[in-house]
Protein backbone atom coordinates (compact mmCIF):
# COMPACT_ATOMS: atom_id res chain seq x y z
CA UNK A 1 0.00 0.00 0.00
CA UNK A 2 1.87 3.43 -0.73
CA UNK A 3 1.23 6.32 1.28
CA UNK A 4 -0.94 8.04 0.17
CA UNK A 5 -3.37 5.45 0.90
CA UNK A 6 -2.51 4.86 4.35
CA UNK A 7 -3.00 8.49 5.29
CA UNK A 8 -6.09 8.74 3.38
CA UNK A 9 -7.27 5.55 5.47
CA UNK A 10 -5.89 7.47 8.85
CA UNK A 11 -8.03 10.26 7.46
CA UNK A 12 -11.14 8.38 7.32
CA UNK A 13 -10.63 6.29 10.93
CA UNK A 14 -10.11 9.34 12.01
CA UNK A 15 -13.40 11.06 11.31
CA UNK A 16 -15.17 7.81 11.58
CA UNK A 17 -13.84 7.79 15.30
CA UNK A 18 -14.11 11.21 16.14
CA UNK A 19 -17.79 11.09 15.20
CA UNK A 20 -18.45 7.56 17.01
CA UNK A 21 -16.53 9.24 20.57
CA UNK A 22 -18.99 12.27 19.82
CA UNK A 23 -21.84 9.91 19.63
CA UNK A 24 -20.75 8.11 23.25
CA UNK A 25 -20.37 10.98 25.02
CA UNK A 26 -23.70 12.69 24.14
CA UNK A 27 -25.28 8.90 24.35
CA UNK A 28 -24.38 8.73 27.63
CA UNK A 29 -25.26 12.56 29.04
CA UNK A 30 -28.64 11.71 27.28
CA UNK A 31 -28.90 8.42 29.16
CA UNK A 32 -27.92 10.06 32.73
CA UNK A 33 -30.38 13.02 31.88
CA UNK A 34 -33.59 10.39 30.21
CA UNK A 35 -33.11 8.34 33.50
CA UNK A 36 -33.96 11.20 35.78
CA UNK A 37 -36.50 11.83 34.20
CA UNK A 38 -38.63 8.32 33.59
CA UNK A 39 -37.89 8.09 37.48
CA UNK A 40 -35.71 5.10 36.91
CA UNK A 41 -32.72 6.61 39.19
CA UNK A 42 -32.35 9.61 41.20
CA UNK A 43 -28.65 10.33 40.96
CA UNK A 44 -28.43 13.35 42.50
CA UNK A 45 -29.41 11.54 46.19
CA UNK A 46 -26.00 9.15 46.06
CA UNK A 47 -24.33 12.28 47.43
CA UNK A 48 -26.51 11.60 50.73
CA UNK A 49 -23.75 8.68 50.91
CA UNK A 50 -20.71 10.41 51.90
CA UNK A 51 -23.02 13.35 53.69
CA UNK A 52 -25.11 10.43 56.30
CA UNK A 53 -22.16 7.87 56.21
CA UNK A 54 -22.93 6.77 59.85
CA UNK A 55 -23.03 3.17 60.99
CA UNK A 56 -26.39 3.27 61.73
CA UNK A 57 -27.37 5.90 59.49
CA UNK A 58 -30.32 4.27 57.04
CA UNK A 59 -28.39 3.65 53.46
CA UNK A 60 -29.82 5.92 50.65
CA UNK A 61 -30.49 2.26 48.60
CA UNK A 62 -30.52 -0.56 50.79
CA UNK A 63 -28.47 -3.42 49.14
CA UNK A 64 -30.81 -7.02 49.96
CA UNK A 65 -28.05 -9.43 51.60
CA UNK A 66 -28.90 -13.02 51.37
CA UNK A 67 -29.87 -14.59 54.79
CA UNK A 68 -26.98 -16.57 54.59
CA UNK A 69 -24.67 -14.21 53.87
CA UNK A 70 -25.69 -12.09 57.27
CA UNK A 71 -25.05 -15.10 59.45
CA UNK A 72 -21.31 -15.47 58.26
CA UNK A 73 -20.52 -12.26 58.91
CA UNK B 1 -28.19 -3.40 73.32
CA UNK B 2 -25.02 -4.27 75.19
CA UNK B 3 -21.97 -1.73 74.59
CA UNK B 4 -20.18 -4.19 73.25
CA UNK B 5 -22.46 -5.71 70.42
CA UNK B 6 -22.79 -1.89 69.19
CA UNK B 7 -21.25 -1.88 65.70
CA UNK B 8 -18.62 0.54 65.07
CA UNK B 9 -16.25 1.34 61.74
CA UNK B 10 -12.42 0.11 63.02
CA UNK B 11 -10.10 2.30 62.07
CA UNK B 12 -6.63 0.29 63.12
CA UNK B 13 -5.40 0.07 59.79
CA UNK B 14 -6.43 3.40 58.67
CA UNK B 15 -4.71 4.69 61.55
CA UNK B 16 -1.33 2.62 61.07
CA UNK B 17 -1.15 3.79 57.02
CA UNK B 18 -1.80 7.95 58.58
CA UNK B 19 1.24 7.06 60.88
CA UNK B 20 3.06 5.80 57.69
CA UNK B 21 1.92 9.08 55.41
CA UNK B 22 3.58 11.26 57.85
CA UNK B 23 6.78 9.47 58.36
CA UNK B 24 7.53 9.13 54.75
CA UNK B 25 6.11 12.87 54.00
CA UNK B 26 8.91 13.91 55.95
CA UNK B 27 11.58 11.64 54.84
CA UNK B 28 10.60 11.81 50.89
CA UNK B 29 10.03 15.92 51.00
CA UNK B 30 13.21 16.22 52.97
CA UNK B 31 15.38 14.69 50.55
CA UNK B 32 13.73 16.44 48.15
CA UNK B 33 14.67 19.69 49.88
CA UNK B 34 18.36 18.23 49.60
CA UNK B 35 18.26 17.75 46.01
CA UNK B 36 16.91 21.21 44.90
CA UNK B 37 19.62 22.24 47.27
CA UNK B 38 22.01 20.10 45.78
CA UNK B 39 21.41 22.00 42.21
CA UNK B 40 21.89 25.44 43.73
CA UNK B 41 24.93 24.55 45.16
CA UNK B 42 26.24 21.66 43.74
CA UNK B 43 29.01 21.40 46.43
CA UNK B 44 26.14 19.45 48.88
CA UNK B 45 26.30 16.41 46.53
CA UNK B 46 29.46 15.23 48.20
CA UNK B 47 27.98 15.33 51.68
CA UNK B 48 27.69 11.70 52.29
CA UNK B 49 29.95 10.22 49.67
CA UNK B 50 28.11 8.36 47.34
CA UNK B 51 24.88 8.13 49.24
CA UNK B 52 24.43 11.96 49.24
CA UNK B 53 24.61 12.28 45.26
CA UNK B 54 21.79 14.31 43.63
CA UNK B 55 21.62 10.86 41.58
CA UNK B 56 21.39 8.07 44.21
CA UNK B 57 18.78 10.86 46.00
CA UNK B 58 16.08 11.69 43.06
CA UNK B 59 14.79 8.45 42.74
CA UNK B 60 14.16 7.87 46.70
CA UNK B 61 12.51 11.69 46.39
CA UNK B 62 10.53 10.52 43.73
CA UNK B 63 9.21 7.19 44.82
CA UNK B 64 9.39 8.37 48.84
CA UNK B 65 6.72 10.74 47.93
CA UNK B 66 4.87 8.83 45.45
CA UNK B 67 4.80 5.18 46.51
CA UNK B 68 5.77 6.29 49.89
CA UNK B 69 3.64 9.51 51.33
CA UNK B 70 1.11 9.57 48.72
CA UNK B 71 0.21 5.67 48.00
CA UNK B 72 -0.19 5.52 52.45
CA UNK B 73 -2.62 8.18 52.56
CA UNK B 74 -4.43 6.67 49.65
CA UNK B 75 -4.40 3.23 51.38
CA UNK B 76 -5.60 5.42 54.86
CA UNK B 77 -7.97 7.44 53.63
CA UNK B 78 -9.54 3.62 51.91
CA UNK B 79 -9.41 2.10 54.94
CA UNK B 80 -11.56 4.94 56.15
CA UNK B 81 -13.78 6.33 53.04
CA UNK B 82 -14.80 2.78 52.19
CA UNK B 83 -16.28 1.29 55.38
CA UNK B 84 -18.22 4.99 55.58
CA UNK B 85 -19.44 4.74 52.06
CA UNK B 86 -20.32 1.40 51.92
CA UNK B 87 -21.66 1.59 55.29
CA UNK B 88 -19.83 -1.58 56.26
CA UNK B 89 -17.25 -1.70 58.79
CA UNK B 90 -14.61 -3.83 57.77
CA UNK B 91 -14.14 -5.60 61.83
CA UNK B 92 -17.45 -7.28 60.58
CA UNK B 93 -15.50 -9.68 58.85
CA UNK B 94 -12.26 -11.35 60.44
CA UNK B 95 -10.97 -12.45 56.85
CA UNK B 96 -10.73 -8.81 55.84
CA UNK B 97 -9.64 -7.52 59.27
CA UNK B 98 -6.62 -9.67 58.89
CA UNK B 99 -6.31 -8.87 55.32
CA UNK B 100 -5.81 -5.35 55.81
CA UNK B 101 -3.61 -5.75 58.55
CA UNK B 102 -0.97 -7.69 56.27
CA UNK B 103 -1.16 -5.36 53.32
CA UNK B 104 -0.03 -2.67 55.87
CA UNK B 105 2.65 -4.56 57.34
CA UNK B 106 3.86 -6.16 53.74
CA UNK B 107 3.26 -2.53 52.79
CA UNK B 108 5.87 -1.04 54.89
CA UNK B 109 8.30 -3.71 54.38
CA UNK B 110 8.14 -3.57 50.83
CA UNK B 111 8.82 0.42 51.29
CA UNK B 112 11.65 0.01 53.46
CA UNK B 113 13.41 -2.36 51.40
CA UNK B 114 12.86 0.05 48.58
CA UNK B 115 14.61 2.44 50.64
CA UNK B 116 17.80 0.37 51.38
CA UNK B 117 17.54 -0.76 47.61
CA UNK B 118 17.79 2.54 46.33
CA UNK B 119 20.49 4.10 48.64
CA UNK B 120 22.91 1.17 47.53
CA UNK B 121 22.11 2.50 44.03
CA UNK B 122 20.47 -0.63 43.04
CA UNK B 123 18.09 0.28 40.33
CA UNK B 124 16.56 -0.79 36.92
CA UNK B 125 16.77 3.02 35.72
CA UNK B 126 13.52 3.42 34.42
CA UNK B 127 12.10 6.51 35.76
CA UNK B 128 9.54 5.54 38.87
CA UNK B 129 10.10 2.33 38.16
CA UNK B 130 13.60 1.94 39.93
CA UNK B 131 12.77 -1.15 41.55
CA UNK B 132 14.63 -4.04 40.79
CA UNK B 133 12.27 -7.39 40.13
CA UNK B 134 12.66 -8.71 43.33
CA UNK B 135 10.76 -5.86 45.07
CA UNK B 136 8.57 -5.61 42.26
CA UNK B 137 6.64 -8.92 43.27
CA UNK B 138 6.74 -7.13 46.55
CA UNK B 139 4.74 -5.05 45.40
CA UNK B 140 2.62 -6.88 43.41
CA UNK B 141 1.82 -8.39 46.12
CA UNK B 142 0.73 -6.06 48.17
CA UNK B 143 -1.64 -4.69 45.78
CA UNK B 144 -3.28 -7.42 45.29
CA UNK B 145 -4.23 -7.81 48.86
CA UNK B 146 -5.35 -4.24 48.57
CA UNK B 147 -7.84 -5.58 45.92
CA UNK B 148 -8.65 -8.04 47.99
CA UNK B 149 -9.74 -5.28 50.46
CA UNK B 150 -11.71 -3.37 48.05
CA UNK B 151 -13.52 -5.86 46.48
CA UNK B 152 -14.21 -8.03 50.11
CA UNK B 153 -15.78 -4.54 51.57
CA UNK B 154 -17.61 -4.24 48.40
CA UNK B 155 -19.03 -7.64 49.07
CA UNK B 156 -20.32 -7.28 52.11
CA UNK B 157 -21.71 -3.82 52.03
CA UNK B 158 -24.90 -2.39 53.01
CA UNK B 159 -25.27 0.23 50.28
CA UNK B 160 -26.38 -0.88 47.60
CA UNK B 161 -24.93 1.91 44.77
CA UNK B 162 -21.34 2.58 44.91
CA UNK B 163 -20.77 6.49 45.90
CA UNK B 164 -18.38 8.08 43.16
CA UNK B 165 -15.50 7.66 45.23
CA UNK B 166 -15.56 3.71 45.05
CA UNK B 167 -15.60 4.01 41.62
CA UNK B 168 -12.20 6.21 41.98
CA UNK B 169 -10.57 3.97 44.19
CA UNK B 170 -11.26 0.43 42.22
CA UNK B 171 -9.68 2.52 38.67
CA UNK B 172 -6.48 3.47 40.78
CA UNK B 173 -6.68 -0.04 41.78
CA UNK B 174 -7.05 -1.37 37.86
CA UNK B 175 -5.22 1.32 36.78
CA UNK B 176 -1.90 0.71 38.80
CA UNK B 177 -2.31 -3.31 38.29
CA UNK B 178 -2.52 -3.23 34.48
CA UNK B 179 0.78 -0.22 34.17
CA UNK B 180 2.58 -1.66 36.82
CA UNK B 181 2.55 -5.17 35.24
CA UNK B 182 3.43 -4.11 32.05
CA UNK B 183 5.99 -1.25 32.62
CA UNK B 184 8.01 -4.02 35.18
CA UNK B 185 8.04 -7.18 32.49
CA UNK B 186 11.93 -7.55 33.42
CA UNK B 187 14.69 -10.28 32.49
CA UNK B 188 16.33 -11.63 35.24
CA UNK B 189 20.18 -11.00 33.91
CA UNK B 190 21.44 -13.52 36.22
CA UNK B 191 19.04 -16.21 36.16
CA UNK B 192 19.28 -16.20 32.31
CA UNK B 193 22.65 -15.41 31.03
CA UNK B 194 24.34 -15.57 34.42
CA UNK B 195 25.48 -11.91 34.13
CA UNK B 196 24.97 -8.96 36.78
CA UNK B 197 23.90 -10.01 40.69
CA UNK B 198 20.37 -12.43 41.14
CA UNK B 199 18.46 -9.21 41.62
CA UNK B 200 19.67 -7.44 38.55
CA UNK B 201 17.45 -7.27 35.30
CA UNK B 202 16.90 -5.45 32.22
CA UNK B 203 13.57 -4.21 30.70
CA UNK B 204 11.61 -6.44 28.11
CA UNK B 205 11.21 -4.47 25.74
CA UNK B 206 13.90 -2.41 23.56
CA UNK B 207 14.71 0.88 22.45
CA UNK B 208 11.96 3.00 21.42
CA UNK B 209 9.36 0.46 22.46
CA UNK B 210 10.90 0.36 25.79
CA UNK B 211 10.95 4.36 25.95
CA UNK B 212 6.91 4.02 24.83
CA UNK B 213 5.60 1.26 27.11
CA UNK B 214 7.33 3.61 29.85
CA UNK B 215 5.67 6.49 29.39
CA UNK B 216 3.06 4.85 29.03
CA UNK B 217 3.34 4.02 32.82
CA UNK B 218 4.90 7.16 33.59
CA UNK B 219 2.34 9.12 32.41
CA UNK B 220 -0.34 7.20 33.34
CA UNK B 221 1.35 6.76 37.17
CA UNK B 222 0.64 10.95 37.11
CA UNK B 223 -3.34 9.65 36.42
CA UNK B 224 -3.94 6.98 38.45
CA UNK B 225 -1.75 7.64 41.70
CA UNK B 226 -1.41 11.34 41.63
CA UNK B 227 -5.53 12.41 39.92
CA UNK B 228 -7.55 9.63 40.25
CA UNK B 229 -7.63 8.98 43.93
CA UNK B 230 -7.22 12.53 45.05
CA UNK B 231 -10.02 12.97 42.83
CA UNK B 232 -11.82 10.10 45.00
CA UNK B 233 -10.29 11.84 48.17
CA UNK B 234 -12.37 15.18 47.47
CA UNK B 235 -15.27 13.82 46.35
CA UNK B 236 -15.67 12.46 49.96
CA UNK B 237 -13.97 14.99 52.10
CA UNK B 238 -14.95 18.47 50.91
CA UNK B 239 -18.87 17.69 50.65
CA UNK B 240 -18.70 15.88 54.05
CA UNK B 241 -16.32 18.31 55.25
CA UNK B 242 -18.63 21.30 54.15
CA UNK B 243 -21.50 19.43 54.70
CA UNK B 244 -22.88 20.38 51.19
CA UNK B 245 -23.98 17.56 48.50
CA UNK B 246 -21.90 17.55 45.74
CA UNK B 247 -23.23 19.88 42.83
CA UNK B 248 -23.73 17.69 40.32
CA UNK B 249 -23.17 13.81 40.70
CA UNK B 250 -24.48 13.04 37.01
CA UNK B 251 -21.21 15.64 36.10
CA UNK B 252 -19.26 13.34 38.36
CA UNK B 253 -19.72 10.22 36.76
CA UNK B 254 -19.62 11.55 33.59
CA UNK B 255 -16.36 13.02 34.34
CA UNK B 256 -14.88 9.38 35.57
CA UNK B 257 -15.71 7.85 32.21
CA UNK B 258 -14.32 10.66 30.24
CA UNK B 259 -10.64 10.41 32.77
CA UNK B 260 -10.71 6.68 31.97
CA UNK B 261 -11.21 6.79 28.74
CA UNK B 262 -8.97 10.02 27.85
CA UNK B 263 -5.84 9.73 30.44
CA UNK B 264 -4.49 5.99 29.29
CA UNK B 265 -3.25 7.72 25.85
CA UNK B 266 -1.68 11.19 26.49
CA UNK B 267 1.16 9.44 27.26
CA UNK B 268 2.84 9.87 24.17
CA UNK B 269 3.41 13.59 25.13
CA UNK B 270 6.22 12.83 27.21
CA UNK B 271 8.32 11.49 24.10
CA UNK B 272 7.71 14.48 21.46
CA UNK B 273 10.45 14.78 18.80
CA UNK B 274 11.79 11.67 19.84
CA UNK B 275 12.37 8.48 17.82
CA UNK B 276 8.62 7.46 18.15
CA UNK B 277 6.46 7.23 15.79
CA UNK B 278 5.06 10.85 14.38
CA UNK B 279 0.86 9.72 15.18
CA UNK B 280 1.50 8.45 18.98
CA UNK B 281 3.03 11.60 19.24
CA UNK B 282 0.18 13.93 17.36
CA UNK B 283 -2.25 11.46 19.19
CA UNK B 284 -0.56 12.32 22.92
CA UNK B 285 -0.89 16.05 22.32
CA UNK B 286 -4.43 15.61 20.99
CA UNK B 287 -5.65 13.29 23.99
CA UNK B 288 -4.03 15.86 26.18
CA UNK B 289 -5.84 18.54 25.35
CA UNK B 290 -8.89 16.98 25.67
CA UNK B 291 -8.05 15.78 29.29
CA UNK B 292 -8.64 19.26 29.91
CA UNK B 293 -12.41 18.41 29.72
CA UNK B 294 -13.29 15.39 32.56
CA UNK B 295 -10.36 17.44 35.13
CA UNK B 296 -11.85 20.44 34.84
CA UNK B 297 -15.36 18.91 34.75
CA UNK B 298 -14.17 17.27 38.55
CA UNK B 299 -12.75 20.43 39.82
CA UNK B 300 -15.53 22.85 39.02
CA UNK B 301 -17.85 20.46 40.24
CA UNK B 302 -15.79 20.54 43.61
CA UNK B 303 -15.74 24.55 43.19
CA UNK B 304 -19.69 24.65 42.53
CA UNK B 305 -20.28 22.85 45.65
CA UNK B 306 -19.19 25.07 47.99
CA UNK B 307 -21.56 27.61 45.99
CA UNK B 308 -22.93 30.11 48.39
CA UNK B 309 -20.93 28.77 50.90
CA UNK B 310 -17.45 30.28 50.24
CA UNK B 311 -17.55 31.83 54.20
CA UNK B 312 -16.93 28.72 55.21
CA UNK B 313 -13.36 29.38 53.81
CA UNK B 314 -13.03 31.95 56.63
CA UNK B 315 -14.26 30.17 59.09
CA UNK B 316 -12.81 26.38 58.20
CA UNK B 317 -8.89 26.16 57.72
CA UNK B 318 -10.40 22.41 56.06
CA UNK B 319 -12.22 23.48 53.36
CA UNK B 320 -9.52 26.30 52.75
CA UNK B 321 -6.42 23.82 52.02
CA UNK B 322 -9.58 21.80 49.94
CA UNK B 323 -10.40 24.71 47.40
CA UNK B 324 -7.17 25.41 46.92
CA UNK B 325 -5.96 22.16 45.76
CA UNK B 326 -8.82 21.80 43.50
CA UNK B 327 -7.71 25.52 42.33
CA UNK B 328 -4.56 23.61 41.59
CA UNK B 329 -5.90 20.52 40.44
CA UNK B 330 -7.17 22.80 37.38
CA UNK B 331 -4.32 24.96 36.70
CA UNK B 332 -1.76 22.15 36.59
CA UNK B 333 -4.53 20.37 34.05
CA UNK B 334 -4.60 23.69 31.94
CA UNK B 335 -0.83 23.65 32.13
CA UNK B 336 0.23 20.16 31.30
CA UNK B 337 -1.96 20.44 27.98
CA UNK B 338 -0.29 23.68 26.95
CA UNK B 339 3.22 21.85 27.50
CA UNK B 340 1.59 19.14 25.60
CA UNK B 341 1.16 21.26 22.30
CA UNK B 342 3.91 20.40 19.84
CA UNK B 343 4.78 23.98 19.67
CA UNK B 344 5.22 25.11 22.86
CA UNK B 345 6.94 21.45 23.67
CA UNK B 346 9.65 22.85 21.34
CA UNK B 347 10.61 25.07 24.06
CA UNK B 348 9.41 23.28 27.25
CA UNK B 349 10.75 19.82 26.71
CA UNK B 350 13.52 19.02 29.11
CA UNK B 351 13.49 22.51 30.89
CA UNK B 352 12.72 22.91 34.25
CA UNK B 353 9.58 24.46 33.52
CA UNK B 354 8.37 20.34 33.62
CA UNK B 355 9.43 20.02 37.43
CA UNK B 356 7.46 23.37 37.94
CA UNK B 357 4.29 21.85 36.46
CA UNK B 358 4.73 18.82 37.95
CA UNK B 359 4.74 20.06 41.53
CA UNK B 360 2.41 23.20 41.43
CA UNK B 361 0.33 19.69 40.54
CA UNK B 362 1.58 17.67 43.17
CA UNK B 363 2.44 20.22 46.02
CA UNK B 364 -1.17 22.17 45.54
CA UNK B 365 -3.08 19.34 44.44
CA UNK B 366 -1.79 16.09 45.79
CA UNK B 367 -0.13 17.32 49.06
CA UNK B 368 -3.02 19.74 50.51
CA UNK B 369 -6.15 16.97 49.70
CA UNK B 370 -3.89 14.35 51.44
CA UNK B 371 -3.17 16.31 54.81
CA UNK B 372 -6.42 18.28 54.49
CA UNK B 373 -8.22 14.52 54.41
CA UNK B 374 -5.76 13.32 57.20
CA UNK B 375 -7.22 16.29 59.24
CA UNK B 376 -10.51 15.39 58.84
CA UNK B 377 -9.98 11.22 59.46
CA UNK B 378 -7.74 12.18 62.83
CA UNK B 379 -10.56 13.55 65.37
CA UNK B 380 -12.94 11.24 64.01
CA UNK B 381 -10.48 8.02 64.33
CA UNK B 382 -8.76 9.08 67.45
CA UNK B 383 -12.09 10.97 69.10
CA UNK B 384 -9.83 14.10 69.85
CA UNK B 385 -10.51 17.66 68.59
CA UNK B 386 -7.55 18.63 66.43
CA UNK B 387 -5.02 20.50 68.12
CA UNK B 388 -4.62 24.26 66.70
CA UNK B 389 -6.17 25.96 63.97
CA UNK B 390 -3.75 28.65 64.39
CA UNK B 391 -1.13 25.91 63.23
CA UNK B 392 -3.42 24.97 60.37
CA UNK B 393 -3.29 28.69 59.05
CA UNK B 394 -0.45 29.49 59.42
CA UNK B 395 0.58 25.96 57.73
CA UNK B 396 -1.64 26.81 55.00
CA UNK B 397 0.33 30.47 54.37
CA UNK B 398 4.22 29.11 54.71
CA UNK B 399 3.12 26.26 52.51
CA UNK B 400 0.74 27.98 50.09
CA UNK B 401 3.91 30.48 49.65
CA UNK B 402 6.41 27.98 49.15
CA UNK B 403 4.17 26.33 46.20
CA UNK B 404 4.11 29.95 44.31
CA UNK B 405 7.70 30.04 45.03
CA UNK B 406 8.43 27.01 43.39
CA UNK B 407 6.25 27.13 40.27
CA UNK B 408 7.21 30.63 39.42
CA UNK B 409 10.69 30.07 40.08
CA UNK B 410 10.20 27.12 37.19
CA UNK B 411 8.56 28.89 34.56
CA UNK B 412 11.07 31.69 34.60
CA UNK B 413 13.99 29.18 34.59
CA UNK B 414 12.31 26.70 32.04
CA UNK B 415 11.18 29.43 29.39
CA UNK B 416 14.72 31.06 29.98
CA UNK B 417 16.50 28.05 29.78
CA UNK B 418 14.51 26.84 26.53
CA UNK B 419 15.12 30.25 24.81
CA UNK B 420 18.89 30.01 25.49
CA UNK B 421 18.83 26.89 23.89
CA UNK B 422 17.43 27.24 20.44
CA UNK B 423 18.98 30.98 20.30
CA UNK B 424 21.61 31.18 17.52
CA UNK B 425 23.11 33.92 15.81
CA UNK B 426 22.86 35.22 12.23
CA UNK B 427 24.52 32.23 10.55
CA UNK B 428 23.00 29.73 12.60
CA UNK B 429 25.52 29.21 15.41
CA UNK B 430 24.25 28.15 18.57
CA UNK B 431 24.00 31.49 21.20
CA UNK B 432 24.92 29.99 24.31
CA UNK B 433 26.82 27.03 25.56
CA UNK B 434 25.39 25.01 28.51
CA UNK B 435 26.71 26.14 31.08
CA UNK B 436 25.93 30.00 29.95
CA UNK B 437 22.12 28.44 30.66
CA UNK B 438 23.30 26.99 33.75
CA UNK B 439 24.85 30.01 35.68
CA UNK B 440 22.06 32.14 34.46
CA UNK B 441 19.27 29.62 36.14
CA UNK B 442 21.05 29.38 39.70
CA UNK B 443 19.26 32.02 41.44
CA UNK B 444 16.05 30.44 40.29
CA UNK B 445 17.26 27.51 41.96
CA UNK B 446 18.34 28.66 45.36
CA UNK B 447 14.36 30.16 44.79
CA UNK B 448 12.71 26.66 44.24
CA UNK B 449 14.70 25.24 46.67
CA UNK B 450 13.75 27.87 49.10
CA UNK B 451 10.35 27.27 48.43
CA UNK B 452 10.42 23.43 48.90
CA UNK B 453 11.92 24.26 52.69
CA UNK B 454 8.83 26.73 53.08
CA UNK B 455 6.71 23.36 52.07
CA UNK B 456 8.94 20.62 54.41
CA UNK B 457 8.75 23.28 57.20
CA UNK B 458 4.15 23.23 56.43
CA UNK B 459 4.93 19.73 56.59
CA UNK B 460 6.25 19.48 59.71
CA UNK B 461 4.38 21.92 60.88
CA UNK B 462 1.29 19.39 59.86
CA UNK B 463 3.13 16.49 61.39
CA UNK B 464 3.43 18.09 65.28
CA UNK B 465 -0.32 19.38 65.05
CA UNK B 466 -1.57 15.86 64.29
CA UNK B 467 1.25 14.20 66.46
CA UNK B 468 -0.42 16.59 69.56
CA UNK B 469 -3.82 15.39 68.45
CA UNK B 470 -3.28 12.54 68.52
CA UNK B 471 -1.52 12.41 72.22
CA UNK B 472 -2.97 15.52 73.79
CA UNK B 473 -6.32 16.67 71.89
CA UNK B 474 -9.18 17.70 73.94
CA UNK B 475 -11.76 14.76 73.99
CA UNK B 476 -14.70 14.90 71.80
CA UNK B 477 -17.98 13.00 73.01
CA UNK B 478 -19.72 12.48 69.73
CA UNK B 479 -18.06 12.45 66.34
CA UNK B 480 -18.80 15.35 64.49
CA UNK B 481 -21.16 15.42 61.50
CA UNK B 482 -19.35 17.96 59.35
CA UNK B 483 -17.42 20.43 60.30
CA UNK B 484 -13.93 19.42 62.01
CA UNK B 485 -13.81 20.13 65.84
CA UNK B 486 -10.64 22.43 66.46
CA UNK B 487 -8.83 24.41 69.02
CA UNK B 488 -7.70 27.81 68.40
Amino acid sequence: MNMESIRELQAYGYIFFTIFLVIILYSYIYHLYKSEKDGKRNYEKYSDMALHDNIDDVPVEKREIPLSAEKEK
Amino acid sequence: MQASNVLNYDYSVAKCFTYATILFGIVGMLIGVIIAYQMAYPELNYFAGEYGTYSRLRPLHTSGVIFGFLLSGIFATWYYVGQRVLKVSIAESKFLMSVGRVHFWLYLVVILMAVVSLFMGISTSKEYAELEWPLDIGVVLLWVLWGISIFGLIGIRREKTLYVSIWYYIATFLGVAMLYLFNNMEVPTYFVSGMGKWYHSVSMYAGTNDAMVQWWYGHNAVAFVFTVPIVAMIYYFLPKESAQPIFSYKLSILSFWGLMFVYLWAGGHHLLYSTVPDWVQTMGSIFSIILILPSWGSAINMLLTMKGEWGQLKENPLIKFMVLASTFYMLSTLEGPIQAIKSVNALAHFTDWIPGHVHDGTLGWVGFMTMAALYHMTPRMFKKELFSKKLMESQFWLQTTGIVMYFSSMWIAGITQGMMWRASDQYGNLEYSFMDTVSVLIPYYTLRATGGLFYLIGFLLFAYNMYKTITSGKAILSEPQNSSPMQA
